[in-house]
């Protein structure tokens, strides 16, 4: 029997919760970091000189690349 | 000839976007209602599905007023973010399933699954005679509460997060729409909705999510968008290209062998 299924019911059903939460946004857990990581560094473009119009272009940019990586890492590793 | 004002067309594809993705929800979650309520019984799967129901109008009462409160670049950018991992985690799995790469949702499987699943539970797991008056089957009650909560907390999150920035009536018309739709198809059918396309939906959902998503958090990061709300046609242009591309890509990528050297 797995460890967790001694814990008291509560915990168990926070830990049910959490896992759910955690399902309806990370598959990938790098391609979740990345997209994060590049709205970070959207926000802090926001504190530059760099102008909106070209913040405006970036941003799915940036997100379009990542999805990309994404699907090919993908591919990649079933080809192997 | 109809030239979409930003208002317009904002409120146009929000009402799309929580109608198509709110109907692939309440399709997961009928599919499983079904199973239970043709299996053990109806009086406790409809009351699971009502109890849960009340959980979340509760759930929203208590923390809708809250959401006013805070600062409106704040709630675009958080929900903004939310939307993104949530559209581009549904876009890249639409993606692979549409080249092939992962195998596609079958709701009849699904619904065969879930049927023998409680044929399984009924002999092992009878109702307590104590309890039977209320609830006369607690395995059915908390199968229908605990689908009708996790497919309706989707829904609620998406109502949200579409809703960010303006009144949430058109996203909330859009996800009713879709519970009455679903709900109407389920009591005239009394089977699941296998031939709703729900690999189709969840691709055009994933595009219109990434670009809401985008949009939002562009709004809250203060970027300056081309053409200000019209923005988000454009967005959903984009990623419908990459994704349609990247299909196409993915398919011909797994389809021809690396070659080792």
């Amino acid at each position: 029997m797995p460890p967790h299924n001694n814990r008291p019911a509560p915990l168990r059903w926070l830990r049910a919760i959490a896992l759910e939460l955690y399902g309806l946004f990370v598959d990938d857990g790098l391609f979740a970091a990345a997209i994060v990581a590049w709205l970070a560094l959207t926000l802090i473009a926001a504190h530059t000189h760099l102008s909106p119009r070209w913040r405006a272009l970036a941003l799915p940019a940036g997100l379009a690349a990542i999805l990309i990586e994404s699907l090919l890492r993908f591919t990649n590793a079933r080809r192997k | 000839m109809f030239i979409p004002t930003a208002g317009a067309a904002r409120i146009a594809t929000t009402i799309l976007a929580a109608f198509l993705a709110s109907l692939v929800e309440c399709v997961e979650a009928l599919t499983v209602i079904l199973a239970v309520g043709s299996v053990r019984g109806w009086p406790s799967a409809l009351a699971g599905c009502a109890a849960a129901l009340a959980t979340l109008a509760a759930i929203v009462a208590a923390l809708g007023p809250a959401l006013t409160r805070i600062p409106l670049h704040l709630i675009q950018l958080i929900v903004g973010a939310m939307i993104l991992l949530f559209g581009m985690r549904w876009l890249r799995k639409a993606i692979l399933r549409a080249a092939g790469l992962i195998p596609l949702h079958d709701e009849a499987a699904a619904f065969a699954k879930n049927t023998a699943a409680m044929r399984a539970a009924n002999s092992s797991a009878p109702a307590k005679a104590a309890s039977a008056f209320l609830i006369p089957d607690k395995l059915a009650f908390a199968a229908s509460f605990h689908i009708t909560m996790l497919e309706g907390a989707e829904v609620v999150f998406l109502v949200i997060a579409l809703g960010a920035g303006g009144p949430l009536a058109p996203a909330a018309a859009g996800a009713a729409l879709a519970a009455l739709t679903v709900a109407a198809l389920g009591l005239a059918l009394h089977r699941p909705l296998a031939r709703v396309p729900e690999n189709t939906l969840k691709f055009i959902v994933g595009v219109l999510l990434s670009a809401f998503g985008t949009f939002w958090v562009g709004e809250g990061a203060a970027v300056a968008w081309p053409g200000s709300d019209l923005a988000i046609l454009y967005l959903i242009a984009l990623w419908l290209i990459v994704a349609a591309e990247m299909v196409a890509v993915t398919r011909a990528r797994s389809t021809h062998p690396a070659v080792v050297g």
